[in-house]
């Protein structure tokens, strides 16, 4: 299934989300066009099972995805849709056609079926029909199904690369599902699912920053030659080629080790490996491409004004490490090597 | 070449399986083994302790049988060599052959030539080193002026070898020399890769003293030293190409971002159980960098598995791996208020003191980051 995933994605995305269709989202418009085609080739319900609608693909055929998402900077909300749809499925509730997003921030409150509250940082919220959030009451989380028309307020907000983060206002709405996560399924598999396809973009945007990087430094020519044979441009290239490779394996790791439940320690190391690795590419790229990079003509800031958004969203590497460097002392050194090799067992608790 | 290579991959199950079994053979052999050993990793010598491990069949791994080997996987060979660094056992002695001189015998070496020496390589009984370096060829490995001549009986072999680790200590070094003229050959062209005896007549190894006194480094003088016929592994005047297949085993192991584990170790006993914020945040740092490197090495031993060449992929393990190993006592040293002592203190303090001062030379051996990262860059079409 991944092979047709990705030869489909990419032929697709590499169509339709061009530069342009890039330029015209960051100054407000809607993709549509985008949207439909993912539409019409299933990709807005990949998440779920066949009895739903779906093709139940799992997260690690899926990877691919997000990545190729990430690589074409898509400016449309494909990840957060993917996540909407296997959180309510995960809740017991029917996966839902149209434009779903996902708020990663906010709290809500239920009066008795009504629900209150600020979603905020939410993709492309704007320009969705129905957002999915969180409900937390004690030790009990739903997954509640927002419509976003019956939102109070929608204050726009925009992250550094222009894409939609904004903030949904809901004052004693009815939701149109609210369904209860299961038992042992944790109230943060929003966010771990959010880092865990932003690790996947993030990966897929390095890459095609490395591409155009290593292309730039052969056509470029100084002192009479192309600077990509000067070794000091070698050796930054070559960092970034490193980088974009562990974050390629790391996302990838976090992805197919989630097929079954979220692996929020896999999750958890690759949203910091690719977070840092996306620091240290944008720094890269940019000084290789030197002034042409800075302009907003020049394709590279798209990708790099992404990468510093998403490093960030659902949690950055200082986040993700201190989650991770607390469950590894609390085991003690004795446990140490074990997490390593048998990282898949590792369960690792977000909410203190 | 490009980052596609990077292909998931796990531990098969039956590899996976050999862990226990190592694990409690290591438990119990190196009950009393302290920390401030077990940081010493792959350059802790202990010639009984190979012999044990070749007795139970953990050396030459991927061998034939009839020599001595398992046929097994690389795969099985990855599981039992991490279980060795992470518990910081001393496989030193037997490293170099089990890593490459076995594997290139094996791929090069005449019938006679496997029957010599690989049954004890698979015993722990025959230790290699390798003979790359000279006072003037360094990362210009191709400019090495060792040469052998043809006589008669076979070669006689004259120059010199430096930064040699463990010739002192080994039966054997192969040693890649000049057999053919340069300015005929070409630059990679002329070099042969020979099996030298060290206890012939007309070698002599000197020691050079590390920075922190330990002995492990040698230079290694040939004057007329006379070998068979057979000392000649491979083709004459394939070297360069013989060394370079070695390149890949030798840079993606786990001996490339393991070095510094017994100080991860040491850490988290000083830290303990409820950390401050940037301990949390730092010793999460390390467990995501670790975890990653793995799944790259990982990636590469499939990809020898699978016969490809990942010469560049390995590059970036190693040169990813040895920046990480030696960051570790850089951050540690930064998070926990105890000072490095190579006497006395703490274990942590004398651990942190040995992996300070040996974290300089995990970017030197088996090729140098500069080295490494132009080697990323012809891979990458820059070159």
């Amino acid at each position: 299934m991944r092979e047709l995933f990705e030869s489909t994605i990419e032929r697709l995305l590499g169509d339709l989300s061009t530069t342009e269709c890039i330029r015209s989202a960051e100054s407000g418009g809607w993709a549509g066009g985008v949207w439909e085609a993912l539409e019409e080739n299933g990709f807005t319900l990949a998440s779920v099972s066949e009895d739903n609608g779906g093709v139940g693909a799992g997260w690690g055929d899926l990877f691919v995805v997000a990545r190729a998402a990430g690589r074409h900077m898509a400016p449309v909300p494909l990840v957060e849709m993917l996540l909407a749809n296997w959180l309510l499925e995960l809740a017991g509730l029917k996966a839902k056609a149209g434009v779903l997003t996902v708020a990663p921030e906010g709290m809500l409150e239920r009066t008795g079926n009504l629900i209150s509250g600020d979603l905020r940082q939410v993709p492309w919220g704007r320009h969705s029909h129905a957002v999915v959030a969180l409900l937390r009451e004690g030790e009990r989380s739903s997954v509640v199904l927002l419509r976003t028309a019956d939102a109070s307020a929608v204050t726009k907000s925009n992250n550094v690369a222009g894409e939609p983060r904004d903030k949904l206002t809901f004052t004693s709405v009815s939701p149109l599902e609210v369904g209860e996560l299961p038992d042992g399924v944790g109230n943060s598999s929003l966010q771990l699912g959010g880092a865990m396809l932003r690790s996947a973009q993030m990966a897929g945007a390095m890459s095609k920053a490395m591409e155009l990087s290593s292309n730039y430094a052969a056509e470029r020519k100084q002192f009479g030659r192309p600077i990509a044979k000067f070794q000091a441009i070698q050796q930054q290239l070559a960092i970034m080629a490193e980088q974009t490779a562990a974050a390629n394996v790391a996302s990838e790791s976090a992805c197919s080790a989630s097929d079954s439940h979220l692996n929020a320690f896999r999750i958890a190391a690759a949203k910091i490996a690719t977070s840092d690795g996306a620091s240290e590419a944008a720094r890269i790229a940019h000084s290789v491409h030197g002034a042409i990079g800075f302009t907003q003509e020049y394709e590279l800031q798209l990708l790099t004004r992404r990468l510093w958004s998403w490093r960030g969203e659902f949690g950055s590497s200082t986040f993700w490490s201190k989650v991770l460097g607390e469950h590894i002392c609390a085991s003690g050194s004795r446990n140490f090597w074990a997490a390593i090799t048998h990282s898949h067992l590792q369960e690792l608790k977000l909410s203190r | 070449m490009s980052i596609s290579q990077f292909r998931q991959s796990s531990i098969p199950q039956e590899a996976e399986l050999l862990r226990s079994e190592v694990q409690s053979f290591l438990k119990s052999e190196l009950t009393d083994y302290p920390l401030s050993d077990r940081a010493h990793s792959w350059m802790g010598f202990d010639a009984e302790f190979s012999r044990k491990l070749g007795a139970k069949g953990w050396l030459g791994m991927s061998l034939p049988i009839q020599y001595g080997g398992a046929e097994a996987s690389p795969f099985a060979r990855y599981v039992v060599i991490e279980e060795l660094l992470a518990a910081g056992a001393p496989v030193s002695a037997h490293w170099i052959a089990d890593r490459q001189s076995g594997p290139l015998i094996q791929r090069f070496g005449t019938t006679e030539q496997k029957e010599k020496f690989l049954p004890s390589i698979c015993k722990g009984e025959s230790f290699f080193c390798i003979g790359m370096s000279e006072p003037d060829s360094g990362s210009d490995l191709a400019s090495i002026k060792t040469n052998a001549k043809r006589t008669d009986n076979g070669w006689v072999l004259n120059g010199q070898k430096v930064w040699t680790t463990n010739a002192h200590l080994s039966h054997y070094m192969i040693a890649l020399v000049r057999t053919g003229d340069r300015e005929e050959t070409g630059r990679h062209g002329g070099m042969s890769q020979f099996i030298i005896d060290l206890s012939l007549p007309g070698v002599t190894v000197r020691a050079i003293p590390d920075l922190t006194g330990g002995e492990h480094f040698n230079e290694v003088f040939f004057d007329n030293v006379a070998l068979e016929k057979d000392a000649l592994i491979g083709e004459e005047g394939a070297g360069w190409q013989q060394v370079t297949a070695e390149l890949a085993f030798e840079r993606s192991g786990p001996e490339r971002f393991l070095s510094s584990i017994a100080l991860v170790y040491a850490a988290l006993d000083v830290i303990g159980t409820n950390p401050d914020a940037l301990q949390a945040r730092d010793v999460g740092r390390i467990t995501a960098r670790l975890l990653t490197l793995r799944d790259m090495s990982l990636s590469v031993t499939q990809q020898l598995s699978d016969g490809e060449n990942p010469a560049w992929a390995a590059s970036c393990v190693k040169d990813l791996g040895n920046a990480f190993e030696q960051e570790i006592p850089e951050m540690l040293q930064l998070l926990i208020e105890q000072q490095p002592q190579i006497d006395g203190g703490s274990e942590y303090s004398r651990v942190l003191a040995y992996l300070t001062q040996m974290a300089p030379s995990f970017s030197l051996r088996g090729g140098t980051r500069e080295i490494l990262r132009g080697i990323i860059a012809r891979g990458l079409g820059l070159r």
